[in-house]
């Protein structure tokens, strides 16, 4: 990972020994970059509650990362815009509303706990801003899950809270998530648009989307995981989502709402944290899928994206261990 | 008969992982961190430590209903179980140092940690408890030993991992493992309230 930085020494890593000008830090602020429009959306529709929380989070981040790499006689590796990552991925996972505590508090989980402790970047088993986010959810459940309702313009309106889609499918079932939405187009051009409850971040579709498409064109991030997960939750929603028996679910809406499309997209994707053969990342994906539909068909919390790809994680090292790829010249016997 | 069925699988299921012994009650945690170092013996454990579970969850049942039930003893339940794990494991040790000393050479060095482990002895608590029919005791059994299983191979697949981190010096070895566990412990909440039983 830090082959740039010991540009001038004798480098001895696996192969491919292609040199390119790409770096840690290139790939960490062309992410961050990608994730603007969703945040440039989230802005407009919470107002500045959300710049004001997502900065809070980066600057958590940062100084955590500062201050563990200080009292472990480490190199300050803030430049790289892991640290900074990190903290956006986390604002962007948060209500608008957080007080300032939890931004605060989690990001320290998240970039000293998760992340420093085992190491610093590359070595890290749990995605930081996940883990920061669970960890907000389980110590400040009612904080976290008041979401206020996108008003769509910075005016000096109380926020009104609000349940978000998933909520709301959740307690009232399907007539009662379109009688608040108005009818079925604008329920879907709604979750589309983002205007719509949730995380800040989350809630808007199309933005995720054409900040998936950029790393996709850029190649730091390959289709296998986003589709296979993706995927996965269309298929199984579509065929146990539904009241009405085996394939009578609606895959669009569990494909438009909850944290779906920026965990899919911005964090399965993440590089230290998901398997690293192209067939186990497939399986993770299909993994990460089932799980959050069990999540939110069957268990307590309305959206599972976050605890499928936590739980993911924990099963990545031993889905890299079992689908090794093949090491050239050796026979079959010789592997273990 | 499907229903039944149904009722089994969902105890299964609850009891290898929604309510994983490791990461959701916290019960076994010695051996979990003991035998957890490499993926050879995390298996060798899991194939030993299911085994017992299951024989000495069908004992247990076995003793607490047609034994401790009539003479009206169940408060000395704790005891009994106790006794009855360690005869157990106690026994099998030297039968199967005899019979077959090849699997004892692979499996034997587990069998004296188990007896000493907090899920063997929960384990027929709570089918006592909970009142259970002898085929749901197995099925719990057999779900808290593969829970077991999962967590250690999980464990050791991750910490296998972890030796090439670079770890800060005061969190090598032990300390790091329990951070892990811990944030693993949080991945499993999800799961609350899938199955109530």
């Amino acid at each position: 990972m830090a082959v740039a930085k010991k540009e001038q020494e004798l480098l001895v890593t696996v192969s491919p020994h292609i040199r390119s000008d790409e770096t840690v830090g290139r790939i960490m602020w062309t992410v961050s970059l990608s994730l603007l429009p969703a945040f440039v959306f989230g802005v407009y529709y919470f107002g500045p509650k959300a710049v004001y929380v997502t900065a809070l989070c980066i600057v958590g981040s940062l100084f955590s990362e500062w201050l563990v790499q200080k009292m472990t006689g480490r190199e300050v590796t803030l430049g790289d815009g892991s640290a900074f990552l990190t903290g956006l991925l986390l604002g962007m996972n948060m209500p608008a509303s957080a007080p300032f505590y939890i931004p605060l508090v989690s990001s320290f989980v998240a970039v000293a706990i998760t992340k420093q402790l085992f190491g610093g970047i590359g070595y890290n088993i749990f995605n930081p801003a996940l883990i920061g986010r669970a960890f907000a959810l389980i110590t400040w459940p009612r904080a976290m899950t008041s979401w206020t309702e996108p008003t769509a313009a910075f005016v000096g309106l109380d926020a009104k809270t609000t349940a978000t889609p998933l909520g709301l499918l959740k307690e009232g079932g399907m007539q009662k998530l379109v009688e608040v939405f108005g009818d079925k187009a604008s329920l879907y051009t709604d979750l589309l648009l983002g205007h719509r409850a949730g995380s800040l971040g989350e809630t808007s579709v199309i933005a995720l989307l054409v900040g998936g498409a950029f790393l996709l064109y850029k190649r730091y991030i390959t289709w296998h995981i986003p589709v296979s997960f993706l995927g996965t939750v269309a298929v199984l929603a579509w065929a146990f989502g539904g009241k009405g028996g085996l394939f009578t679910g609606d895959p669009l809406l569990h494909l438009l709402s909850g944290g779906l499309m920026l965990g899919a997209i911005f964090m399965a994707t993440d590089y230290v944290t998901c398997p690293s053969t192209r067939l186990g990342q497939v399986v993770f994906g299909i993994g990460c899928g089932v799980l959050t539909i069990l999540i939110r068909l069957k268990a307590g919390y309305p959206e599972g994206v976050m605890f499928a790809i936590l739980l993911m994680n924990c099963f990545a090292p031993m889905i890299d261990r079992n689908l090794k790829s093949k090491v050239f010249g050796l026979k079959k016997e010789a592997r273990k | 008969m499907e229903k039944e069925f149904l009722k089994l699988f969902e105890l299964f299921i609850a009891a290898s992982v929604i309510n994983n012994f490791v990461f959701t009650r916290f019960l076994g945690l010695c051996i979990f961190f003991g035998v957890s170092k490499k993926m050879e013996t995390a298996i060798g454990m899991t194939i030993t430590f299911t085994a017992v579970m299951v024989v000495s969850a069908a004992l247990s049942w076995l003793v607490f209903f047609y034994i401790m039930i009539p003479l009206e003893i169940t408060f000395l339940k704790i005891v009994i179980f106790i006794g009855i794990v360690a005869a157990f494991v106690q026994a099998s040790d030297t039968i199967i140092r005899k019979v077959s000393p090849g699997l004892y050479y692979k499996l034997g060095v587990y069998l004296a940690l188990i007896a000493t482990n907090c899920i063997i002895i929960a384990v027929p608590l709570i089918n006592a408890g909970e009142k259970r029919t002898f085929i749901e005791s197995l099925v719990f059994g057999l779900g808290s030993g593969l829970g077991f299983g999962l967590a250690l191979t999980i464990m050791a697949s991750i910490r296998e991992k972890l030796e090439l981190a670079d770890v800060p010096r005061p969190f090598r070895g032990m300390p790091i493992a329990w951070v892990t566990t811990a944030l693993i412990a949080l991945a499993f909440t999800g799961f609350s309230g899938l199955i109530t039983l």
